[in-house]
């Protein structure tokens, strides 16, 4: 009954993630690309895990949590690789 | 009973859908990196926390009705996501933005640059 809810506001929110992708795609610097793609992570997990809530499944919320973490790795090493290389 | 739980899901998710698309919108409505790190970072990450604040309160009753552990499951998996993305978030955008002036880019209509004092070891 309070499904449909859930897979709308999901929807919504992945609008708000094409929004972030246009920021990657026209950056005009290297940085302002990776601020893009850490939002349209944070996104993708928030819209994760009410896809979750909705179709009742919770291993949608598993690969949220691994998402999270790996993106933030990837963060990471882009950021270490910004400021002088990988040493 | 259950239409007060439905009228809080339904302000949560508002919450959750306003502030997301306020952090994506700030990525275009800012001038230069740091301005859109900030807007878009804190933005998101409390319109997150919102967006698992009605998906526990969905699975809690849930598990008051029906009594299967599933939904149990659900509300432990959301919290452990949650606290995941309030770890690492603040974290990365510290990483981006430190990298970010290290790699040459300087703040646009900054009046004051500290951490380029700091750098060239200046007047303290």
């Amino acid at each position: 009954m309070i499904a449909p809810v859930f897979f709308y506001s999901a929807l919504i929110i992945m609008v708000g993630a094409f929004i972030a992708v246009l920021r990657v795609l026209l950056g005009p610097t290297v940085p302002d690309r990776v601020v893009g793609v850490d939002t349209l992570n944070t996104l993708v997990v928030a819209g994760m895990v009410l896809l979750g809530a909705a179709y009742d499944r919770t291993i949608y919320i598993d690969i949220a949590i691994v998402y999270a973490i790996l993106s933030y790795i990837g963060t990471l090493a882009i950021a270490r690789y910004l400021q002088g290389g990988l040493k | 009973m259950t239409d007060y739980v439905t009228y809080l899901i339904y302000a949560f998710l508002g919450i959750n859908i306003a502030f997301n698309l306020l952090g994506s919108f700030a990525l275009h409505r800012f001038p230069d990196v740091y301005t859109r790190l900030h807007g878009a970072t804190k933005c998101t990450t409390f319109g997150t926390i919102f967006a698992v604040l009605a998906v526990v309160v969905h699975a809690l009753n849930e598990l008051r009705i029906t009594g299967d552990p599933k939904y149990l499951q659900m509300t432990l998996h959301s919290v452990v996501a949650l606290i995941a993305l309030l770890l690492t978030n603040p974290t990365g955008a510290h990483a981006i933005a430190k990298a970010a002036h290290l790699s040459g880019v300087k703040p646009a209509q900054a009046v004051v640059d500290a951490y380029e004092e700091k750098l060239r070891g200046g007047a303290e």
